[in-house]
């Protein structure tokens, strides 16, 4: 009989690796090693990431929440907001998120038109002077109408200046209705309105000015205070900005209320569009070049 | 009231030469004015335009190697692209075939903007040779320029095309004073003739949408002349091959015209 090598341990450990136990010993002692190196992390869940940090209540001064009085004085631009019909912005008073609303808010409303909600001169007057830029660089057409109702004076002499802010109303909601979002209504003042139509084409804005010329005129107006209906119409004169050309906002704004007062001359509840570069010669201009020309020849 | 306070005129100097029409003798005028100006002891520069198709270079007989492409891609300088052209003006050839800037957008339209601002100070003159047409290109072109010669030739359709170039600057760009060149007269006092003639259409049909009238103004004819034909074909500057043409002499009053105003 061949001579077996001897066995180390017990007669328990047989079929088994030699040292298996204690290597099975050594892995658990690992583990918990490592386990027990997190453990710290496990247990305090404030640091880590996705968890607000607990106030600890037994921290005095983290208990009292601070009141350190801010210099600035809110008071006023609340009660802005508040007689102007705007939300409050949300938040904690104070916070930097919360005044940024607040300033949101002012700015919206500095640039809006009390009366009607429509931009105002100075949002209008921005949006103009960013829209010559953008048309001198990008030689979109860009069409500026200039709306006046026509005899204001007369509705407001006759059913008073109650009424006359109702048309005034009634106007800026018809014109908002009869634009493109992306188009910028204003109100100048008074009974006068302006149109901003960005990338609009020269062969649309006859069409377009009159689409809101003839939905103003089918909009009678009622009148609260004395029921019943007055009915208003407007003038438009437009001009489109000189492509590729940096013009100025003012220009631009003359170019437009010159047609206007060209519309009024003419009768009102009219459009006026400044004539575009045509380059179209009529059979009348072509005879009138012609005609005489030619006769000088024969002669 | 106008584009012209608005549109960057600083260069008085820069005559844009347009006509509506092709073949009216554009690049021909363009050429020899400038040879004529030369003459008179002015530094002057004449600058292809006609971005798309290009043909100054052909008038001239120059075989450019750096044109206002090279300029363009920054291939090269703009002082190397200024070359000495046969009748002691200089000239900024656009090199035909660049046909990608046929189209006006607006890189070229900065690009050809800086050229300009930075040749302006440096001549007495320079005339933009723009294209046939009233593109976009073209208008642009012309907008750069504080003066605008429009050539037209007494044929019916050359008139109705400078017509519809006048048209079109006057209400565009707020052009009041256009200058008028009418070539290839073959009778005395023509010129003035369709000077007239297009000034009563303008009074009639353009100036009344106007705030201000425009005014033509005749900076003078050239006649008919066979010698302009025999320069072209030999692809020689009139004013160099036979500058007693009666062609060149009128072009020459053209410049001392051109000079005086």
């Amino acid at each position: 009989m061949a001579r077996r090598a001897p066995r180390l341990g017990t007669g328990k450990s047989v079929g088994r690796a030699p040292g298996a136990h204690v290597r099975k010993w050594a892995t658990e002692a690992a583990h918990f090693r490592v386990w027990s190196l997190c453990w710290p992390l496990l247990d305090w869940p404030d640091t880590l990431p996705g968890r607000r940090p607990r106030p600890n209540p037994l921290d005095r001064r983290q208990a009292k929440p601070r009141t350190d009085p801010s210099p600035l004085q809110f008071d006023r631009a609340l009660q802005l907001l508040a007689q102007s019909g705007v939300a409050v912005p949300e938040g904690e008073p104070g916070s930097p998120a919360w005044q940024q609303g607040l300033i949101d808010a002012l700015v919206d409303l500095s640039s809006r038109d009390a009366l009607t909600g429509l931009a105002n001169r100075r949002a209008f007057e921005m949006a103009l002077a960013r829209e010559v830029d953008r048309v001198a660089r990008s030689g979109e057409p860009a069409l500026l109408l200039a709306l006046d109702i026509d005899h204001f004076k007369r509705v407001n002499d006759t059913h008073g200046h109650g009424a006359g802010d109702q048309v005034i109303r009634a106007v800026a909601h018809a014109l908002l209705d009869c634009v493109r979002p992306m188009d910028l209504v204003a109100r100048l003042g008074g009974e006068e309105f302006a149109i901003i139509l960005p990338n609009c084409a020269s062969t649309f804005g006859e069409t377009v000015a009159e689409r809101v010329r003839r939905r103003v005129e089918r909009m009678p107006v009622a009148l609260s205070t004395q029921g019943g209906q007055v009915a208003v119409t407007i003038s438009i004169g437009g001009a489109f900005a000189p492509q590729w050309v940096r013009s100025t906002p003012t220009l631009w704004q003359e170019r437009a209320d010159q047609q206007l007062y060209l519309a009024k001359g003419q009768g009102r509840n009219l459009v006026r569009l400044e004539p575009t570069a045509v380059s179209v010669v009529s059979t009348e201009e072509k005879r009138l070049l012609f005609d005489s020309f030619q006769i000088q020849d024969h002669e | 009231m106008t584009l012209t306070e608005s549109t960057p005129r600083s260069h008085p100097h820069i005559f844009a030469v347009t006509s509506g029409k092709g073949g009216v003798g554009k690049t021909f005028v363009s050429a020899n004015l400038a040879a004529a100006l030369a003459r008179g002891g002015r530094r002057v520069l004449v600058l292809d335009a006609d971005l798309g198709l290009a043909n100054l270079d052909v008038v001239l007989n120059l075989f450019p190697k750096i044109t206002l492409h090279d300029v363009f891609t920054g291939k090269s300088t703009l002082a190397d692209a200024i070359l000495p052209a046969p009748g002691g003006f200089h000239v900024l050839l656009a090199g035909s075939g660049m046909v990608e800037y046929s189209r006006m957008t607006p890189e070229v339209r900065d690009q050809l903007q800086a050229v300009i601002d930075e040749v302006a100070p440096k001549f007495d003159h320079i005339l933009l040779d723009t294209g046939a047409g009233i593109s976009d290109v073209v208008l642009y072109t012309v907008s750069l320029a504080g003066e605008v010669l429009v050539v037209a030739t007494p044929e019916p359709t050359s008139l109705t095309d400078a017509y519809a170039t006048i048209k079109v600057l006057a209400t565009t760009q707020g052009r009041r004073k256009i200058h008028l060149l009418v070539n290839q007269v073959r009778k005395l006092g023509e010129g003035r003739a369709v000077r007239q003639q297009l000034q009563q259409v303008v009074d009639r049909y353009v100036n009344p949408q106007l705030d201000s009238p425009v005014r033509l103004e005749l900076l003078g004819d050239v006649p008919s002349d066979n010698a302009v034909r025999d320069s072209v074909l030999r692809r020689q500057l009139l004013m160099e091959a036979l500058p007693g043409a009666p062609a060149a002499l009128a072009l020459v009053q053209v410049a001392t015209r051109m000079t005086a105003t």
